[in-house]
């Protein structure tokens, strides 16, 4: 077990350096650069640039760049941001768990939605219901998020104004009702398409189950139906839901970013994009190297629970 | 229903949409006597098995007809073809109990099989989990599995093949049942693995008085456990005689066809006879040949009789049916 576990923990680490080289190659190759912060407003000479880009160690070949980034930052130094000189951990750490927060509850609204969803479809197989989820889920993973969280901010901020259009709370205001009154919309778009994504794997992993041998033996114990969907059927139906949860991190992670930009939500999500579009290279390098980590430590997490869940797989090696 | 039977299935026929998989098979079943039904795959012994305690899969059109009367532990005759989903319920497991063929699947993967054998008396005698559990490891001890009580919280996979047949039979016997269906119990098995189920089913038939229908394909297993024996040919019975007469006055040209295409337990090397197998294969279910559904296979096909009439089940002797027009013109040619 805890081989596996070193195994998979080396394996992560390449692939940070892997992404941490490409997001750093890719980040200085787009047009423009923090410079032309400054250049767009005309009153900085040449030499005034030239200076600040000196001071910013811009100036030097790119691979010497990445190398002392990558060096300080196994030092535990993650830079200052370009814009106003605060550590990068430290701006992190304070939109994280606005971040986590939303990803948690959507997460959460879609398992239970979601596995209720598919086991009442495989249980009732192309019944009215069924043939309707499949369907919704269809329209749920075909609309863009963005277009969805538009949608749901017209309808029910601007017309029927039951939810606040953004942000996490009302200022000078921050109970835990309000903070859950503002919730609602954005979690209500991160969870449209994690929920259409579990109820069409927690079906067919249902439809699956239903038709094993050992279903049929609890029948031939005569249990009540409740207890052979539950007991024998979920329960098996869950294992492989593990390993989707852990797989649909990145995908989660993105829809924070596009939905938190919607909702004026004060994340991850929304500093990276303003980061980038300040070319803001610390915090973006920062956010990057953090999310990685997040969604590698999910998928190892994901295995690791998988083989404590199924008796089956003992220490996976 | 006749007194001292534990189940008498009549005209029992199950059909799945158009495609009738088992048609119109009566026979009883009495206490401690042991009904062992044969045929090829495909020739509904074990959908009527399953159609019994109606565990045929859940399909839509699955349609079943007829009676099967079982007399339960306390005396009441229940229809199982008329029986609700709840009356069905509370009969299996306590009042008939099954065993499956591939004990590799049939036990939850994710449950100790403590729990699994100790699950159907929790239910249909209120037990707790604790005494339940205790009551399990008796179980799995009367079973023939060594150190039961450690054996508990053991996994499904952490069992072999017999091991787990075992379970599987703790798990049907849990309730002391009236009547065991065992469907191919043994066929996944080794062949000294076998013997040892064989063997353990016996000794508990033995004990517990139970009637067991016993679906085999398997004719040295039949020559072995079986007090009368069904033949089944593409949905129907065929043949039904008392093993011994079975074995050595078959009637039926396809149960004679059986006999001979595997080696016979009861002779000796040199006198065994060279096997032979049935030509042809079975009819589609969908297109049987006019007349007798064997006809078309049969050594002693006479054309116009086999194949314009489907001849009807007689009593050729007292307890031995044969479904056969030529089975006097048969009997006299062997």
């Amino acid at each position: 077990m805890s081989g596996y576990v070193v195994r998979r923990l080396g394996q992560s680490l390449v692939l940070l350096l892997m992404v941490s080289m490409i997001g750093f190659a890719i980040l200085h190759l787009a047009p423009g650069g923090p410079l032309s912060q400054f250049a767009a407003g005309g009153d900085m000479t040449q030499e005034d640039l030239d200076r600040i880009a000196k001071e910013l160690g811009l100036d030097r070949p790119l691979p010497v760049q990445y190398v002392e980034w990558l060096w300080r930052m196994l030092q535990g130094d993650w830079g200052r941001s370009y814009r106003d000189q605060q550590p990068v951990l430290q701006i992190i750490g304070s939109h994280i768990g606005a971040t986590l927060e939303l990803m948690l509850t959507s997460t959460l609204v879609a398992m239970m939605i979601g596995a209720w969803v598919g086991i009442l479809g495989a249980i009732r197989r192309y019944s009215i219901f069924d043939s309707l989820a499949t369907i919704g889920a269809m329209v749920a993973l075909s609309i863009p998020t963005f277009w969805f969280g538009l949608v749901v901010i017209y309808v029910f901020s601007v017309g029927l104004e039951w939810l606040p259009a953004g942000n996490r709370y009302t200022i000078g205001d921050e109970s835990l009702l309000d903070r859950l009154h503002h919730l609602i919309g954005p979690c209500m778009v991160l969870a449209l398409v994690s929920t259409a994504v579990w109820s069409r794997y927690m079906r067919s992993s249902m439809l699956d189950v239903i038709n094993q041998d050992y279903i049929r033996t609890a029948r031939s114990k005569g249990l009540p139906e409740r207890r052979i969907l539950l007991n024998h059927a979920v329960r098996n139906a869950l294992l492989p839901m593990i390993t989707i949860t852990g797989l649909h991190l990145p995908a989660l992670l993105s829809g924070a970013l596009v939905t938190e930009t919607v909702f004026t939500w004060p994340g991850m999500g929304r500093l990276f994009l303003d980061s980038i579009s300040y070319r803001d290279y610390p915090v973006v390098m920062g956010i990057l190297v953090f999310t990685s980590v997040m969604v590698l430590a999910g998928s190892l997490i994901a295995d690791l629970l998988y083989s404590v869940a199924d008796p089956r797989m003992g220490a996976p090696g | 229903m006749e007194d001292g039977t534990v189940l008498d299935v009549r005209n029992f026929s199950v059909n799945f949409g158009i495609l009738p998989a088992v048609r119109d098979v009566s026979f009883t079943l009495r206490p401690g006597e042991t009904l062992a039904l044969v045929g090829e795959s495909g020739s509904g012994k074990s959908v009527t098995s399953l159609g019994i305690l109606k565990l045929t899969p859940p399909v839509p059109f699955c349609r079943i007809e007829g009676q099967a009367l079982l007399r339960t532990r306390k005396g009441a005759v229940v229809d199982l073809v008329q029986a609700s989903a709840e009356e069905m319920r509370g009969l299996r497991g306590r009042e008939a109990a099954m065993i499956f063929q591939e004990p590799m699947t049939s036990l939850n993967p994710v449950h100790p099989v403590g729990a699994q054998v100790g699950e159907a008396l929790r239910f249909h005698q209120g037990l707790s989990k604790r005494a339940a559990l205790a009551q399990a490891a008796e179980l799995l001890d009367l079973v023939g599995i060594p150190d039961a009580r450690r054996r508990l919280g053991a996994f499904p996979h952490e069992l072999s093949g017999g091991m787990r047949q075992r379970v599987m039979i703790a798990l049907a016997l849990a309730c002391e049942p009236v009547l065991l269906i065992a469907d191919e119990p043994t066929t996944a098995l080794d062949v000294t693995i076998q013997a040892q189920i064989l063997e353990l089913l016996q000794r508990l038939q033995q004990k517990t008085r139970m009637a067991v229908l016993f679906i085999t394909h398997n004719l040295g297993v039949v020559a072995e456990i079986a007090d009368r024996v069904m033949v089944m040919y593409a949905g129907r019975v065929v043949e039904q005689a008392p093993v011994r007469r079975l074995f050595h006055a078959p009637l039926m040209p396809y149960t004679r066809g059986l006999l001979r295409s595997v080696p016979r337990p009861d002779f000796s090397g040199a006198e065994q006879p060279p096997l032979e197998a049935i030509p042809g294969s079975v009819p589609d279910p969908l297109a049987p040949p006019p007349g007798c559904s064997f006809s078309p296979r049969c050594g002693h096909f006479s054309p116009g009789l086999c194949d314009s009439v489907a001849p009807p089940l007689t009593h050729a002797e007292p307890g031995h049916l044969v479904r056969c027009a030529r089975w006097a013109d048969v009997a006299g040619a062997a």
